[in-house]
């Protein structure tokens, strides 16, 4: 069995391929144009580099604000539901995802199986999206990447008042002219985002464990910000959480076809192959 | 009784002098980031126009963000006190007031004797303030007047799913590389703010008359939609320039509590 996710967000589009024993292949790629498109170019870089072809895949599953337009796809299901999945996937004992995407957020809660129980989502304001900190990178003249590494040379505290993402602007360039040190405003601006995504969170009742999933959590900065607001360290499931929908998508076509993936950790502590460190 | 009114906003600050109930002089300038030297700044140039020196004036009140420090104030007033004010005085029927300004928008019922009743603002979000049409007119390359002339009625607007002046601005662009009119794009712009004004003012629930001041009643296409959605007139003052209300509140406020003997 092979089987496959394909979640098409706004910015980036994700390919991942499945069997009996995990991942076999993934794959990232920038979104320009039609959503179609980039589905079917992302699918075609996955099997590719999985040696695979189209009909070797048994289920598809197409995910993401592009999923109606994945015209190869089995099935779809929602973000939520595969974002869900597959970041409880990587650690079953994950009850809330907090996932930050180029241009929305969402808040997912899920039980024991990794079903999704209640959820709350943000795409109506882009303070809180990932769109909050690449305009905030531009403004400040720091790329988008090294905003978590400036971040660890900040000395002191700075609160960012304003929520609004285009008062925020003004705000950070007000701080710039003021002569606070970049470092310490972009701690600032992390902090801020942080503060966003646990009320949105909160709305729905935070359960332990938690992790954080999407665009956003590869800025460590963030991370560390949600950390201190929520009083707990959150889960880190070791795979690149951008492709949590695209492997959620997978396991649950996996599971149409009558297969459960268990997770690496899992199988190794099965086959006793625990690394040190797990 | 000559008196004075000193409004000093993050964006604009205002000066007006006025002589028993009439404006003799009033100045606009942009905000400095130093809320005292706007305020000095504003005043002399208002004292300069009205042939006069600072030592004519009675009593001033100051009032905006910025107004715990001006220097030379005998009184402090609230903005929204000082907004009802004047726009009574600018449009005497007027019982609900719709002040849109660069960063903010206040809803303000009277009652009949022009005192407030009751206030919605909002300073959190930038759309449905004039940030959002500044925004717009830059992406759009027109200036806020040009802006201004884009309206409803005349052509076929179009229509922003997005009220985030973030994702409004990626909408425009997309908008003007699909080739769509200036004009329909500029109206659907100018739609799109009346409606996230009407929501904070039917939360209010307006009372006739209703008017309108701040920098954005000057956008006509803005008005009239909003005089469509709200199914009331909008009356629009015409004594003085809108931006003005605060600083005439304040300056009327300073004739009607009087002080100035005491300095």
């Amino acid at each position: 069995m092979i089987s496959a996710g394909c979640d098409v967000g706004s910015l980036t589009a994700k390919g991942l391929l499945l069997n009996e024993s995990g991942i076999v292949a993934s794959e990232v790629i920038p979104v320009s144009g039609r959503p179609a498109r980039a589905a079917l170019e992302v699918m075609n870089l996955v099997l590719k580099s999985a040696g695979l072809s189209m009909k070797d895949i048994t289920h598809l599953v197409g995910t993401g604000y592009g999923r109606k337009r994945i015209d190869f796809a089995h099935s779809i299901e929602s973000e939520i539901t595969c974002h869900g999945m597959g970041a409880w996937w990587g650690d079953h004992s994950i009850r809330t995802i907090i996932d930050i995407g180029g241009q929305d957020a969402k808040a997912i809660r899920v039980n024991h199986e990794g079903e999704v129980e209640r959820y709350v989502y943000n795409d109506k304001c882009a303070s809180g999206t990932g769109r909050f900190l690449e305009i905030m990178a531009e403004a400040l003249e720091v790329p988008l990447d090294g905003m978590a590494s400036e971040e660890e040379k900040s000395t002191r505290d700075v609160h960012i008042s304003s929520q609004c993402v285009i008062f925020a602007e003004s705000e950070v360039i007000s701080l710039v002219n003021e002569g606070v040190p970049v470092p310490d405003i972009i701690k600032g601006l992390h902090g801020a985002m942080a503060a966003r995504a646990t009320a949105l969170a909160r709305s729905i009742g935070i359960e332990e464990r938690i992790t954080f999933s999407g665009g956003v959590a590869r800025n460590g900065g963030v991370l560390r910000g949600l950390e201190e607001s929520l009083g707990t360290s959150l889960v880190r499931t070791g795979s690149n959480p951008q492709l949590n929908g695209a492997l959620g998508g997978a396991l649950i076509g996996a599971r149409k076809c009558g297969v459960h993936v268990k997770p690496p950790r899992m199988m190794k502590e099965e086959h006793g192959t625990v690394q040190a460190g797990h | 009784m000559i008196t004075a009114g000193c409004d000093i906003g993050s964006l604009t600050s205002k000066g007006v002098i006025m002589e028993n109930g009439r404006i003799k002089a009033a100045a606009v300038i942009s905000s400095t980031s130093n809320p005292q030297s706007s305020a000095e700044k504003v005043m002399n140039l208002a004292v300069e126009k009205a042939g006069m020196a600072m030592d004519d004036i009675d009593v001033c009140v100051g009032t905006g963000y910025g107004r715990d420090r001006i220097p030379f104030v005998q009184d402090t007033a609230s903005e929204i006190v000082c907004h009802g004010t004047g726009a009574r005085w600018l449009v005497p029927g007027a019982m609900t007031v719709i002040d849109i300004g660069g960063q903010d928008c206040k809803v303000i019922r009277l009652d009949a004797g022009g005192q407030v009743e009751k206030f919605i603002t909002n300073d959190k979000c930038a759309s449905g303030t004039g940030r959002f049409l500044e925004v717009m007119a830059r992406v759009l390359g027109v200036s806020l007047d040009e802006l201004g002339t884009f309206s409803a009625g005349t052509m076929s607007p179009i229509t922003f799913a997005s009220t985030c002046t973030v994702w409004a601005q990626a909408d425009v662009i997309r908008h003007l590389n699909d080739g769509h009119p200036l004009e329909d794009i500029g109206a659907g712009i100018n739609s799109a703010m009346a409606n996230r004004v009407s929501m904070l003012v039917s939360g209010s629930k307006p009372r006739p008359e209703i008017c309108m001041t701040g920098g954005v009643s000057k956008n006509r296409g803005v008005v009239q939609t909003l005089e469509k959605l709200l199914g009331s007139r909008i009356h629009l003052p015409r004594r003085a320039d809108p931006q003005l209300a605060g600083a005439i509140g304040a300056a009327l406020l300073a004739q009607k509590n009087g002080r100035g003997g005491a300095n």
